[in-house]
């Protein structure tokens, strides 16, 4: 049923990287990427690969599912490898016509890889021990200081909350409108593109109707409860940054201090 | 009595038609209401009134002796009186179930160690505290409901009001809602007023409001209220079935004394004319 | 011969997720042309998955479902069709109304079924009528109706489709005792003069009492019991088991029985009550 599916892949855990402070996993992994795109070699590289891999076992997660979220991106990562192979200079290993492979293409396709890998890995190792809540709770936290600029920062989080909370009502509408009009012999599968847009009339006008009053009726049972905008709020959950936050943070200074070292001991095996 | 909602001769119109028109009522401290009537009898109106979402064209509200006024009063009556609405999808906010609970104690700006303890105090007493981490959307109709009713009671309101808490939920749902309603009039003395077409779930409160087409049609006990059957008919509403029997056996010459509203009460009193018959 | 037969119908639903979950299991019943049907169960009983497999909505996994004798998933290209000739009516249907008119909103599935001209203006006007939605409603935006007539215009479009079986999934739901009342009697004057088999989900044990020839009993994704009305509910004991409450004066009567006193079992309304009891009581 469609109302079974995960938002946000969050695969609730006990791990040290479950418990770990939103907060500081959202910096960390911004961090971990520029490191990612402003390394240029292939120890650092390699090191950093490494520092991931860790991250995934330390999760506790199935690597099943870390194979599940690469998927979307496997087209993307054969098309860019391939046109970096071919795309390579220097002598040929291998021709036919003008396609030509070189060494320095393999090398190229191989680092673009990995930098692709161990991005979408860091970012699974986020959305999957972090629940959507947690994320937009961190979000709101850091973006705080963007108040200054007098962006709106409390409602854009309200905004994700209940965006996030209606997603999957809406969705389950959705399949409802779709049966009860299937059962007026709506076809939706057969003919043009043209006719099958116009198919979807009869459901999307019921959706935006329902959507209005959903909105209507939760802003009232807002106000029934007292809310007022972001003025005068507490949440009762208090990001806290602990002794473990304090452990990883300090432990991953030392992998990008790492990240530094490599990147300049071994700048002459940089990749172009 | 103490009366803690106190309504005089208020009026309320939508555009030109009247919604409500010229009533006054008491709703009394501690006691459990129940408001009934048809769709469009305006009792979801009332609901609104009496927590300031709508304020009357003419007459009076006053909650707890306050009558709103300025926007620090609209806050205030809101505070005492909590509302829960019709359908439980459209008020939960949060995608977990303790959040949606906190959501109006952090409105409050209560500090977060005693929202902390309130939720899990009112999880505990709508017999939700297993679900306190799932997402809303996974639950029933009939649980849905009971974490909007824990969301109001975290914020520790004098009275709570519920407009048709069970008109979408199935049987087991309503029994759910209207027992957790019941628990938390008599273990927290909470104000209770349900609004509910459901005669059964009326039977169950301290006193009956019936209304009709925007005015008062009756009031009083259980008792009272079901036993002028012949007015409830006339203006279609439905009398359980137990005092139906009896009514009915009534006007065929069984002059029972008492008019039985729940089925064991019913057999009962049934099998006491049958056995004076046969000795 | 049996409208629709089902014969050993079988659904599990997301199979191969950790959500793996049995609906349906081993069913098998069949329905005469022109019966009224009513189907109880717990929510989650496999009521609803039953219904949507009965218009091709669900294909079940194992087992088959005849009407009037052929399977409907002998050509799937052309279950399409059997939606026109098993009518489902959703739980609150209100939901599905979307044209700027009330009158293109009930003609959208006869339109879809191919009805053109008179005849398509007739089975409109017809379906209007069942639903007892007048004639100035027609010209109306279907989203200007009160909340009971939106309900009707809704049922409507699917009655326009003439089916042959109409299928209702809780349409009295969140509708007030008077609205209850004149849906349901809407709905057996349909029955009656149409002939037509018609099939009633419902929650509510007192209208099902009140109107089905004969019940189905789901529960656990099987089917428990099936039998005429008077027989299902005389058995209160075991629907009591399975979390089903039946109608209170049925419940009064069932117990009188139960303790000695000669009434009849499966009692369905008040007036059949009084008719029972006065006997024994007016000998004082």
């Amino acid at each position: 049923m469609i109302r079974d599916i995960t938002l946000g892949q969050f695969f609730p855990g006990t791990s040290l990287i479950h418990r770990t402070d939103p907060r500081v996993k959202i910096v960390l992994v911004t961090a971990y990427i520029i490191f990612l795109f402003v390394t240029g070699n292939f120890v650092s590289l390699g090191f950093m690969l490494a520092v991931v891999l860790f991250g995934v076992v330390m999760t506790g997660i199935p690597v099943k599912m870390y194979f599940k979220g690469m998927k979307p991106v496997i087209m993307i990562l054969l098309f860019t490898s391939v046109l970096n192979i071919f795309y390579g200079k220097g002598e040929a290993v291998w021709q036919w016509h003008f396609l030509k492979i070189t060494w320095n293409g393999i090398s190229n396709a191989a680092f673009v890889s990995v930098r692709i890998i161990a991005l979408i890995l860091i970012s699974c190792i986020l959305t999957y021990t972090t629940s959507p809540t947690d994320l937009t709770d961190a979000l709101e936290r850091l973006m705080k200081p963007l108040k200054v600029f007098h962006i709106k920062v409390h409602e854009i989080a309200m905004m994700m909350t209940i965006a996030l909370r209606f997603i999957p009502t809406l969705l389950e509408e959705t399949e409802k409108i779709t049966n009860a009009q299937k059962s007026r012999g709506a076809d939706m599968e057969n003919g043009s593109l043209m006719k099958r847009l116009k198919a979807m009339i009869p459901v999307l006008v019921p959706l935006f109707v329902s959507s209005f009053n959903r909105a209507y009726e939760l802003a009232v049972a807002m106000e029934c409860r007292c809310y007022r905008g972001g003025n005068g709020r507490t949440r009762m959950k208090v990001l806290k940054i602990g002794i473990t936050d304090i452990g990883i943070i300090i432990f991953s200074v030392f992998v990008l201090i790492g990240v530094i070292i490599c990147n300049l001991m071994f700048s002459e095996m940089i990749v172009k | 009595m103490e009366s803690f909602i106190s309504i005089k001769n208020v009026s309320f119109s939508y555009g030109k038609a009247a919604v409500i028109d010229n009533i006054s009522l008491e709703i009394e401290k501690g006691k459990f209401t129940a408001l009934l009537g048809h769709n469009g009898c305006g009792k979801s109106t009332m609901a609104k009134l009496f927590n300031a979402l709508l304020l009357p064209d003419e007459g009076t509200v006053s909650v707890d002796g306050i009558i709103p006024e300025t926007e620090d009063d609209i806050y205030e009556i809101r505070r005492k009186v909590g509302l829960v609405l019709q359908n439980p999808d459209n008020q939960l906010v949060a995608t977990i179930v303790e959040e949606d609970v906190a959501f109006g104690c952090e409105n409050l700006g209560i500090n977060p160690k005693e929202i902390r303890e309130r939720v899990d105090n009112v999880l505990k007493a709508v017999n939700m505290y297993e679900y306190r981490k799932h997402a809303p959307h996974k639950l029933s109709g009939g649980q849905k409901q009971r974490v909007a009713i824990a969301g109001i009671i975290a914020m520790k309101p004098e009275c709570i009001v519920l407009d048709e808490p069970t008109a979408m939920l199935d049987p087991e749902g309503r029994k759910e809602v209207t027992d957790t309603v019941r628990f938390l009039n008599k273990e927290y003395g909470i104000t209770a007023v349900l609004i509910t077409h459901y005669m059964d779930e009326a039977v169950l409160a301290d006193k009956v409001i019936v209304m009709d087409k925007g005015k008062i049609l009756t009031q009083g006990t259980p008792d009272e209220v079901f036993s002028q059957a012949e007015l409830l008919k006339k203006h279609s509403l439905d009398i359980p079935q137990s005092a139906q029997l009896v009514h009915m056996l009534r006007k065929n010459g069984i002059k029972t004394d008492t008019l039985p509203l729940k089925p064991d009460e019913c057999i009962d009193l049934i099998k006491k004319y049958i056995k004076t018959s046969e000795q | 011969m049996s409208i629709i037969e089902a014969k050993n119908l079988n659904y599990r639903y997301g199979v191969r997720t950790p959500f793996e979950k049995t609906a349906v299991s081993d069913v098998s019943f069949s329905i005469e042309k022109g019966e009224f049907i009513g189907i109880i169960g717990h929510t989650g009983s496999g009521k609803s998955t039953l219904i949507q497999m009965l218009n091709g909505l669900i294909k079940p996994d194992s087992g088959e479902i005849l009407l009037e004798g052929k399977n409907i998933w002998e050509k799937p290209k052309e279950i399409r069709k059997v939606r026109f000739r098993v009518g489902m009516v959703f739980q609150y249907p209100e939901y599905q109304l979307f044209e700027d008119t009330v009158y293109k909103d009930i003609a959208y599935g006869a339109v879809n079924k191919g009805l053109s001209g008179n005849e398509l203006d007739e089975a409109v006007r017809n379906a209007a009528r069942f639903a007892a939605l007048s004639e100035d409603l027609l010209e109306k935006s279907p989203f200007e109706l009160s909340g009971g007539e939106k309900r009707r215009a809704a049922i409507a479009g699917v009655i326009a489709m003439q089916p042959e079986v109409l299928v209702l999934d809780e349409p009295t739901a969140g509708l007030d005792p008077m609205g209850r009342e004149f849906l349901l009697s809407q709905i057996q004057k349909y029955h009656k003069n149409q002939g037509n088999t018609v099939i009633l989900v419902s929650h509510s044990m007192e209208d099902i009492a009140k109107i089905s020839d004969r019940v189905l009993v789901m529960n656990k994704g099987r089917l428990e019991m099936c039998g005429t009305t008077e027989n299902v509910f005389s058995q209160g004991e075991r629907l009591k088991q399975m979390g089903l409450k039946i109608p209170e004066i049925t419940y009064i009567m069932n117990k009188l029985s139960e303790s000695g006193y000669g009434v009849k079992k499966g009692i369905l309304t008040v007036e059949e009550a009084v008719r029972e009891l006065l006997p024994l009581m007016k000998k004082s």
